[in-house]
C-alpha cells in the first residue's frame, strides 16, 4: 500500500481503464460521470453521479473504481455518489461520443430537440452509425436494456441503438 | 427532525411500492415493446425510491440502510398512498394508475427542485427528466386506449372508476407533509388540469367530486399491501442478510 497520494491527473489516468459495463468501449471518463477527485493527506475520495436514477450499474461502477485503485496501491479510496447537479450529456467527451458512434450507437444529438410534453410528436431525427444517414425511424422508445432507445436505418436497413439516457436529456 | 424522515419514507415508498405493481408485468406485457417499457419505468422508479430510502437511512441514522427500509418494515410502517398498492389490473389499468403517479411525480419533483432540503432538491432533479418521459408516454397510452376500439374504451373506463377514488389522498396532506410545509393545493390544481386535458383527449369523461379513500400515508392500508410485501420481502425474510 503506497503512502504518498497521487495527483488528480494520475488518477484520471487510472480511471480511464473503468468502463462503463453496459458500453463497454465508454470509459467513465468519457462518460463524464466522475465529477470530482478530492485529496487531503491520505484520504482520497472520488465522486460520482449516474447518468440516470435507476442505473443499475452505479454500484458496479464504484466496486470497479474501487478496484482499479486498489491495483494501484490505494484499497482505501472512498467513493461518494452525488446526485446534484444532474448528469447531462455535455459532460461527456468529444472522444466518448466518438467511440460510441464507432460501436454502433447514435451519439447524443447535436443540438437540443424540444419534445418535452407535447404528445406523439415524430421522434427526433436521429444519424445512422453505420452510414451516416438521417433517414431513420424510431422502433421503439425503450430497447433491451434500461438507457437504449431502438432505431432503425431506413437507407441501409441497419437496426441501432440510441442512447435514452443520454437522449433523456437531450429530449429534455 | 421526525417529519422529514417519515416524509422521505412517503416518497420512497411510494415509488418503491408502484415499482412493485409494475414489475408483475415483466415477461407478460402485451407487447414486446410496452413490456420492456413498463419495466424501464420500473427500474427508474426503484432508482428514486433507493434515492429516498438511502436519505431516510442517513436522517435515522441508527443503522437502518436501505435494504432494511425495504425489507424488514411491516404493513403498518410503509407510507405510500393507497393507489399505489392496488393490483395491477389489466393493461387500462396499469397504464391510468402510472400516469396519475407520473402527473404528480411531475409536479411534485418541480416543487421539490425548490424546497429547502439540498438532498430532496437534489432527488427531484435527478428524477424529473425521467418523469416527464414516463408522463409523455403514459399520456399517449392513455389517449391510444381511451380513443381506441370499443373494447380499450371501455376498459379505461372501468379503469377510471376503480382508480378514481384512489387520486385524492396523494393531494390530502398527512400531518409530517404539513409540517414540513409541502404545498399540496398548488400543485393538485396542476395535476388537475393535466388529467382533464389528457382525459378529454381520450374521450374520457372527468369524474365528479366524489368521496376518497385515504389511510396509506399514515399506514392504513388495504389488504392488498401485505400480500405484495410478503412477495417484495421473502428472500431476507426468509434468508436474514442474504446478499447477491
Ligand atoms: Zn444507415
Amino acid at each position: 500500500m503506497n503512502e504518498t497520494i497521487p495527483d488528480k491527473a494520475t488518477i484520471l489516468d487510472w480511471l480511464e481503464e473503468v468502463k462503463d459495463p453496459e458500453v463497454p468501449v465508454l470509459s467513465i471518463i468519457d462518460l463524464g460521470i466522475v465529477r470530482d477527485i478530492r485529496l487531503q493527506d491520505t484520504d482520497l475520495e472520488i465522486v460520482i453521479t449516474p447518468t440516470y436514477s435507476g442505473c443499475p450499474a452505479m454500484d458496479m461502477i464504484a466496486t470497479m473504481i474501487k478496484m482499479e485503485m486498489a491495483a494501484h496501491g490505494y484499497p482505501g479510496a472512498r467513493i461518494t455518489t452525488i446526485l446534484s447537479p444532474a448528469w447531462t450529456t455535455d459532460w461527456m467527451t468529444e472522444k466518448g461520443k466518438q467511440q460510441l458512434k464507432e460501436y454502433g450507437i447514435a451519439p447524443p444529438l447535436p443540438k437540443q430537440q424540444g419534445c418535452d410534453q407535447r404528445l406523439f410528436q415524430e421522434a427526433a431525427a436521429v444519424q445512422c452509425p453505420r452510414c451516416g444517414s438521417y433517414h431513420t425511424q424510431r422502433i421503439s422508445e425503450f430497447g433491451s436494456t434500461a438507457c437504449k432507445a431502438l432505431y432503425q436505418c431506413e437507407d441501409c436497413r441497419e437496426p441501432f441503438y440510441f442512447d435514452c439516457a443520454i437522449s433523456k436529456v437531450a429530449f429534455a | 427532525m421526525k417529519a422529514l424522515i417519515d416524509y422521505t419514507l412517503h416518497l420512497a415508498d411510494n415509488t418503491l411500492i408502484l415499482a412493485q405493481r409494475n414489475a408483475e408485468w415483466c415477461g407478460h406485457g402485451p407487447v414486446l415493446e410496452q413490456d420492456i417499457a413498463i419495466t424501464n419505468i420500473t427500474l427508474d422508479l426503484v432508482g428514486q425510491s433507493r434515492s429516498f430510502y438511502q436519505y431516510a437511512a442517513l436522517l435515522l441514522n441508527n443503522g437502518s440502510t436501505e435494504d432494511s427500509l425495504a425489507y424488514l418494515r411491516t404493513e403498518r410502517e410503509y407510507k405510500n398512498c393507497l393507489l399505489m398498492e392496488l393490483p395491477r389490473g389489466d393493461w387500462a389499468q396499469t397504464i391510468l394508475r402510472q400516469f396519475f403517479n407520473s402527473a404528480y411525480q411531475y409536479y411534485l419533483y418541480q416543487y421539490l427542485q425548490q424546497y429547502n432540503d439540498p438532498q430532496l432538491s437534489a432527488i427531484a432533479e435527478k428524477s424529473i427528466k425521467e418523469v416527464s418521459y414516463h408522463l409523455r408516454w403514459s399520456s399517449e397510452w392513455v389517449i391510444r386506449l381511451g380513443d381506441g376500439t370499443e373494447e380499450s374504451h371501455e376498459r379505461m373506463v372501468q379503469a377510471l372508476q376503480t382508480l378514481w377514488p384512489y387520486t385524492g389522498e396523494m393531494f390530502i396532506p398527512a400531518p409530517y407533509e404539513t409540517e414540513l410545509g409541502i404545498d399540496l393545493a398548488a400543485m393538485q390544481v396542476s395535476w388537475q388540469l393535466k388529467i382533464k386535458a389528457v382525459l378529454e383527449e381520450a374521450t374520457l369523461d372527468v369524474p365528479e367530486k366524489i368521496f376518497m379513500q385515504q389511510g396509506g400515508k399514515a399506514g392504513i392500508h388495504s389488504e392488498h399491501l401485505g400480500f405484495l410485501l410478503t412477495d417484495l420481502q421473502y428472500m431476507q425474510r426468509t434468508y436474514p442478510g442474504c446478499e447477491w
